[in-house]
């Protein structure tokens, strides 16, 4: 298990350079510069900034330089917070989505399964079918629409919830903006769930548990959830990306200071710095996740380990 | 591993969860319950190193915690900042100003002449890469400086003695005052910049001598201060706690001002503006901006380089008025001239047709069209560049729509990306038409009319006459301020008579503010000093 970790971990370094020397290329490529505006500066000011940026060298020595500072752990200052480096602006905004996000998860999962499971067990009955039309809705209506109404709802007409990250400085500030997040990932959960139980429960072995005089209750519990988890489990990889992605538009629309916001904002500006620090900081956050899925695979279904 | 049990798991989870919950909660016990003024900004400052900074957004907090030589009161109008009193020379080529005693920054220590100096040659030294170093362009060696053919110590600024400064200049500039009320000229505090090196300007470190001083800055949320108590005028403060909120969206805005999170907006959502307009009636505030939208043509290339005829039937076919009520329609004003009305010691020039009726430019337009060579079988087609947004697009289709409909000519709207269109429009290789805007630095017409020059960067049309460079350079020579004033017309006149830009509409701020607010007034440079408001008598038990 130690010798499968190492492997795939020095895998993913060819992996990561590669993203750099892309990313590196694609943001140098769009068009546009940091320091552009309306406003356009006089020639000798903008070669001073180029300067003071080493924006005037070839691009091939941009590129050296910035790999070299990437190796000894410099992400180098950000161009649109000039009082800020990049690792900061990372350190300070990751802690803030991974909390977001990480609720945003956990809602789904105890939400989703659970209604999932409902949903199962009264297969076809009127509950299933408001569970899952509801499911259905959830994955339809797309986070941008949620979010607003949630704010217009909760803060504006009740004022019950601030609708604002700096709104308030409570924990309630999390409420509407995970559950914004947790919403379209629930209705995933709860039709994968069903549809899983669903399959397990009309298999030979739950036959012979039955047969064996089980209850419905303890078939689910001890014999039929576990298995009905797996294609949840393996779900697991994608909605973290989806909560990710769409933590982008819920943290626009709270205010909230997380990395998705970062890495618009900074996209736009033309922040190549933190571009790329953010694009790696992602990259390596992707591989380190799959690999964790992967190994909670193994833990979960041991015909897998065994291979 | 052989039993694994979920439930177990998941209750685990969930306790983390909670206690997560409780961690941020647990946040609210070291805050202030002082009265704070709420604020927004659209966007984070990118710095807050008043020599390195460049927005509005920056701009409008560094006007909270520095303060200049010279500043504004809450009308816009200039008063004495750091200096008490100035005066200028019959040449008008010196100004000595002279700073108040009680001056004092954050630490205590007095704030001295030697600190605008610094701050100023900060400003033009190359190696600071300063966004607004060409603003002190008419100070002694500025030009050579930011050139790098000069070191920044020979700057034609020096402290006399602790509290006399000398501003020596080239040639006169009238509007000298209003450029020491930008923040890039506050002073800097020399010891922490000789302490911190480039992290002087963060929170815990900056020391400034304004009404309020920086105590948290959290990026993409907020950015909160202080008062300072040691300010000169601190008995004129009234709120204790100033929070800028980081907002992007002007719908999340609008929404936080309705949840009570926000005294005041930076904006006004463009849907519903009518809705809103009769919803909140009093609390709406719109005024006029220096501010212009415009579409440019490139002068640098066909179709449109030798043809003034053609521009200006294009210009004429444009009917503002339309533009501005049914399009825009948050108060804006239809621009018939370059500069915009209400700028100081200035009456803007108006283009030439701008008393005719939409009918009989319609009319004029389809001559001069006809003129430059095209009609019904031989339409003009050309591309109308604009960046991606909503407004921007409307416009756009609207403007398409009268061109087509008057005059016949074809144009393609391509929408871009803003830094997209911003390569494009300097470059002149792909833009044929394109729409741009401006907004005035200073109060006074030389902001607007000096990008039009032949070498200014800012010139995206690439417009070029010596005419009007000959008249912007002699109304630069002027100490008398009617007879600079009838240069920069003249200069205006020019200008507008070549087409290059067709100006639309000029900007107007909107703001919705809280009944609550008090000491806030319109003004034409939308600046609003939080340590000019206070908050009325509902407001003084905390969170509004």
């Amino acid at each position: 298990m130690l010798r499968y970790t190492l492997r795939r971990l020095l895998g993913a370094i060819p992996t990561l350079f590669l993203v750099i020397v892309l990313a590196f290329l694609l943001v140098h490529a769009a068009p546009g510069g940091p320091f552009d505006d309306e406003r356009a500066l006089p020639a000798e000011i903008e070669a001073n900034i180029a300067a003071a940026y080493h924006l005037d060298e070839p691009l091939p020595m941009q590129f050296l330089r910035y790999i070299g500072g990437v190796v000894r752990g410099n992400f180098g200052p950000s161009y649109s917070y000039r009082d800020y480096t990049v690792s900061e602006l990372i350190g300070r905004s990751f802690p803030v989505s991974v909390q977001l996000g990480a609720l945003a998860m956990l809602l789904a999962t105890v939400v989703g399964v659970s209604a999932g499971i409902v949903a199962a067990l009264k297969n076809n009955s009127p509950l299933d079918k408001v569970v899952m039309a509801f499911a259905m809705t959830g994955i339809s209506v797309p986070v941008f629409v949620v979010a607003p109404l949630l704010v217009l709802l909760f803060a504006v007409k009740l004022q019950w919830l601030p609708a604002s990250w700096t709104g308030s400085e409570g924990g309630s500030r999390l409420l509407l903006p995970v559950l914004a997040l947790a919403l379209p990932q629930i209705a995933y959960v709860a039709r994968l769930t069903r549809a899983s139980l669903i399959e397990v429960l009309s298999s030979d072995f739950i036959r012979t548990a039955r047969a064996q005089g089980l209850g419905t209750l303890a078939i689910v519990r001890y014999h039929a959830l576990k298995p009905a988890m797996l294609p949840v489990l393996s779900y697991m990889g994608p909605a973290v990306a989806a909560v990710l992605t769409g933590s982008v538009v819920v943290e626009e629309i709270f205010g909230i200071p997380g990395l998705g916001q970062l890495f618009v904002r900074a996209s736009l500006n033309r922040d190549y710095t933190l571009v790329l620090g953010v694009v790696i900081f992602y990259a390596a956050l992707i591989v380190l996740l799959n690999l964790l899925v992967d190994l909670l695979y193994g833990a979960v279904d041991p015909r897998i380990r065994r291979r | 591993m052989k039993k694994t049990r979920l439930l177990p798991v998941i209750l685990v989870t969930l306790a983390a969860g909670a206690i997560m919950l409780a961690a941020c909660a647990d946040r609210t016990a070291d805050q202030p319950d002082a009265p704070a003024l709420n604020r927004a900004l659209s966007t984070d400052p990118e710095s807050l190193d008043p020599q390195k900074s460049r927005s509005v957004q920056a701009a409008d907090v560094l006007r909270d915690i520095g303060e200049g030589l010279v500043a504004y009161d809450a009308a816009g109008e200039l008063v004495p900042g750091t200096a008490k009193s100035w005066e200028m020379s019959e040449d008008g080529l010196t100004h000595t100003f002279r700073i108040r005693p009680d001056a004092r920054w954050s630490n205590g220590e007095p704030v001295t002449a030697a600190d605008f100096v610094f701050g100023l040659r900060r400003l033009v030294d190359p190696a600071t890469a300063a966004f607004y170093a060409a603003e002190l362009g008419n100070v002694v060696n500025a030009a050579d400086i930011v050139a790098g053919k000069r070191s920044p110590d020979e700057l034609g600024v020096t402290a006399s003695d602790d509290h006399t400064l000398v501003i020596s200049l080239v040639r006169p500039t009238p509007y000298l005052l209003s450029l020491l009320t930008h923040p890039s000229t506050f002073p800097v505090h020399r010891g922490s910049v000789r302490q911190h090196g480039d992290a002087f300007a963060r929170a815990g470190n900056l020391v400034s001598n304004g009404a309020y001083v920086l105590a948290d800055w959290e990026p993409g949320a907020i950015i909160e201060l202080h008062r300072n108590r040691l300010y000169w005028n601190d008995a004129e403060t009234s709120v204790d706690v100033v929070r800028h909120h980081i907002v992007a969206q002007e719908m999340a805005e609008f929404n936080r001002y309705r949840a009570g999170e926000l005294h005041f907006t930076s904006t006004v959502p463009p849907e519903n503006f009518e809705q809103i307009r009769a919803e909140y009636g009093d609390e709406l505030h719109v005024a006029p901006t220096l501010g212009v939208y415009y579409y440019g043509f490139n002068m640098t290339k066909p179709p449109f380089r030798d043809s003034p005829e053609l521009r200006q039937a294009l210009s004429m076919a444009i009917d503002r008025e339309v533009l501005v009520e049914a399009i825009t329609g948050r108060g804006e004003a239809p621009a018939y001239s370059w500069v915009p009305p209400g700028i100081h010691n200035y009456e803007p020039v108006r283009l030439s047709y701008a008393e005719l009726s939409q009918q009989e430019r319609n009319a004029i337009a389809q001559s001069l069209y006809r003129k430059a060579g095209y009609g019904k079988d031989n339409p003009l087609r050309f591309e109308l560049r604009y960046n991606t947004s909503d407004t921007q697009q409307r416009i756009a289709l609207a403007v398409q729509a009268m061109w087509r409909e008057v005059l016949g000519a074809e144009a393609h709207i391509v929408n871009v990306e803003f830094q997209v269109l911003l390569d494009q429009m300097r470059e002149r290789a792909a833009t044929q038409a394109f729409r741009s805007s401006w907004f005035g630095d200073y109060n006074d017409a030389n902001t607007f009319l000096a990008i039009m020059q032949g070498d200014s960067a800012a010139n995206m049309p690439g417009y070029s006459n010596p005419e009007y460079d000959d008249l912007m350079r002699s109304a630069g020579e002027q100490v008398d301020l009617d007879r600079r004033r009838l240069y920069l017309e003249e200069a205006e006149r020019v200008f507008l008579a070549d087409h290059a830009v067709i100006p639309l509409y000029f900007y107007v701020s909107k703001h919705l503010v809280k009944p609550d607010v008090e000491g806030w007034q319109d003004n034409i440079l939308d600046y609003h000093y939080s340590q000019h408001l206070s908050l009325g008598a509902a407001e003084q038990d905390g969170r509004p």
